[in-house]
């Protein structure tokens, strides 16, 4: 295997064992972006004139890195893969990104994204959309779809996404790749252009689940620049890799296998269910009652927030500023309104005004009041479970990736990609999606795994143990 | 369910210009939306507190003390137009 196409951790090891140097590393990288590059459109931008430093601390990471194009980096512009926020760069870091700078990472570039990360299928972005490697007919997933590209063509060794929804999990399953998204709470979000602030959280997108473990423990931790973050000590995750998972009770939601759900995700991940039973752990059927109201629940509500968190974007600071040619109402409003029309493409104004409607006088009681209710039901459904049960098992996505096209044109349908991922969101839960087989046209299926609230370590054990007596996860494109 | 009229009144408070041929797909879009979200309305949750926030912190504060910021000039570098160390907009009164 070339450079590029090992983990990180095997990586370090050669790093660590004088082996290899960061510059041969980065080199590498680069050779495999001018050759794929091309085909799979990972990146909205790729970052020039990274100064690499080859001697090392103990604590040193220094691994090429894709960031979703949604998180700060200072001075390098990024732009939520939308028009309205074309060559804003912003003038501070994100904490994530203040971390990895401390960590001595190499930053390859902002990975492409559905713009604003409302989508799920990396289409919706201003630059284009960003092909799955394994097929370049069809989607990533989304809305982290150029974040878990690169990883999967090598074109990174790992990266960053943020996951409102299954932004993370849902494109990680359809490249064949590990994605994490974390616990509300536990990794900082300042420095991330919020969609939904409620459900929002920043995670890592790996090979494998050591890889995981590892940029986690460099991500996570307490942040007072945001008043989410938890205060807590800072575990150390690679010490959930122990490959022993006997008398680990796991839950099986019925609600999770229905119709709809592609036979062949549904015998990969009945099978995997099978692989975890022979290595020790005790399965159950389970019961999520309020599963069927989860999507509606979550787009009130996510498009509540957005519609306000979106309301900064009006052309007086930075970013678009749009003047319409003849005067419609004044001078002001109508440079806001042309700012935002020009600005925001077809999706973000669905959302908008989805959530600005529900947040109306006269309808927020009967939809955004409602929601939130139902989100408490949601979120009581897992705390019941939790009493008797460590984890939980389902699919990531209900099909393997979808063609482009396909579902552009059926909000329903594409809104329904993330039937599996969305709960962990509105409950607040910590949830991994990590790969468990391919279909018969060589697409890559996903497993996820729930646990309760900050037991990231649950996750990890289970993955690991599952990861260690696999080989999907070995599996590489050739592009 | 859903009209022209209704999507316009919400894209004015979006501070969005829409355009009617942009008015048409997007109400439909939004019909659609609304017509799937409707199955909320079977549930009772009459007795069901909301739930806007899945941690149980509220009330974060800092400490009131002064710390560095941002100066003028640093926030004003990426500004669309300046003026006299301001951002520089359209009229806001007539």
């Amino acid at each position: 295997m070339k450079l590029n196409e090992l983990t990180a951790h095997e990586i370090l090891d050669l790093i660590k064992a004088g082996k290899e140097t960061p510059a041969a590393v980065y080199k590498s990288v680069k050779e495999q972006i001018s050759k794929t590059e091309g085909k799979v459109h990972a990146y909205a931008r790729l970052i020039d004139n990274q100064e690499i430093d080859n001697k090392l601390r103990v604590d040193s990471c220094p691994i090429p890195i894709a960031i979703k194009d949604n998180i700060c980096i200072k001075d390098n512009e990024t732009t939520c893969a939308s028009k309205i926020l074309q060559g804003f760069k912003p003038p501070y870091d994100a904490t994530v990104i203040k971390k990895l700078k401390d960590s001595k990472a190499i930053f390859v570039g902002n990975a492409n994204m559905d713009e604003f990360a409302f989508g799920s299928s990396c289409e919706t972005s201003a630059f284009g959309p960003t092909r799955n490697p394994w097929n370049i007919d069809c989607v990533p997933g989304g809305s982290s779809g150029g974040s878990a590209a690169a990883v999967a063509s090598s074109e990174a060794v790992w990266a960053i996404g943020s996951d409102t929804g299954g932004s993370i999990r849902q494109p990680a399953c359809l490249c064949g790749v590990v994605g994490l998204k974390p616990t509300y709470g536990v990794v900082s979000r300042f420095g991330l252009i919020a969609f939904a602030s409620s459900l929002d959280q920043i995670g890592p997108i790996t090979k494998d689940v050591i890889d995981n473990a590892l940029l986690l423990n460099i991500i996570s931790g307490y942040d007072e620049n945001d008043s989410t973050s938890v205060k807590m000590e800072k575990p150390d995750y690679t010490k959930a890799l122990i490959k022993d998972i006997k008398g680990i009770r796991i839950g099986i939601p019925k609600e999770y296998f229905i119709e709809g759900i592609d036979p062949e995700v549904e015998k990969s991940v009945k099978d995997s269910i099978e692989k975890l039973k022979s290595l020790g752990a005790v399965v159950k059927e389970i019961s999520l009652p309020h599963t069927e109201y989860a999507v509606a629940t979550y787009y009130i509500t996510a498009t509540a927030e957005a519609s306000s968190n979106l309301a900064r974007f009006d052309g007086v600071q930075y970013g678009l500023r749009a003047i319409p040619k003849s005067q419609r109402k004044n001078p002001i409003v109508d440079m806001y309104e042309e700012t935002r029309n020009q600005g925001f493409g077809r999706e973000a104004k669905r959302r908008i005004m989805l959530g600005t409607y529900a947040l109306s006088s006269g309808y927020y009681d009967a939809y955004y009041l409602r929601a939130l209710k139902v989100r408490t039901l949601i979120k009581n459904d897992f705390d019941k479970v939790f009493k008797d049960c460590d984890c939980i098992v389902t699919p990531t996505s209900p099909t393997t990736a979808f063609k482009i096209g396909e579902r552009m044109d059926d909000p329903i349908a594409m809104y329904l990609s993330d039937i599996y991922t969305i709960p962990a969101n509105l409950s607040g839960i910590p949830a991994i999606s990590i790969p468990c087989g391919f279909s018969k046209n060589n697409l890559p299926i996903g497993l996820q795994i729930m646990a309760k609230a900050f037991d990231e370590k649950m996750l990890f054990k289970v993955a690991y143990a599952y990861e260690q007596s696999t080989d999907w996860h070995k599996k590489r494109v050739s592009l | 369910m859903i009209s022209e009229k209704d999507v316009k009144y919400a894209a004015s408070l979006s501070r969005i210009h829409l355009s009617d041929e942009e008015a048409k797909p997007l109400t439909k879009d939004l019909e659609k939306i609304l017509h799937y979200v409707e199955k909320l309305q079977k549930l009772d949750v009459s007795k069901v507190e909301p739930t806007s926030h899945v941690l149980p912190i509220k009330n974060v504060y800092r400490e009131d003390k002064v710390r560095s910021s941002l100066s003028q000039e640093e926030a004003l570098k990426i500004a669309v137009e300046k003026i006299k160390g301001s951002y520089k907009v359209p009229k806001v009164i007539e």
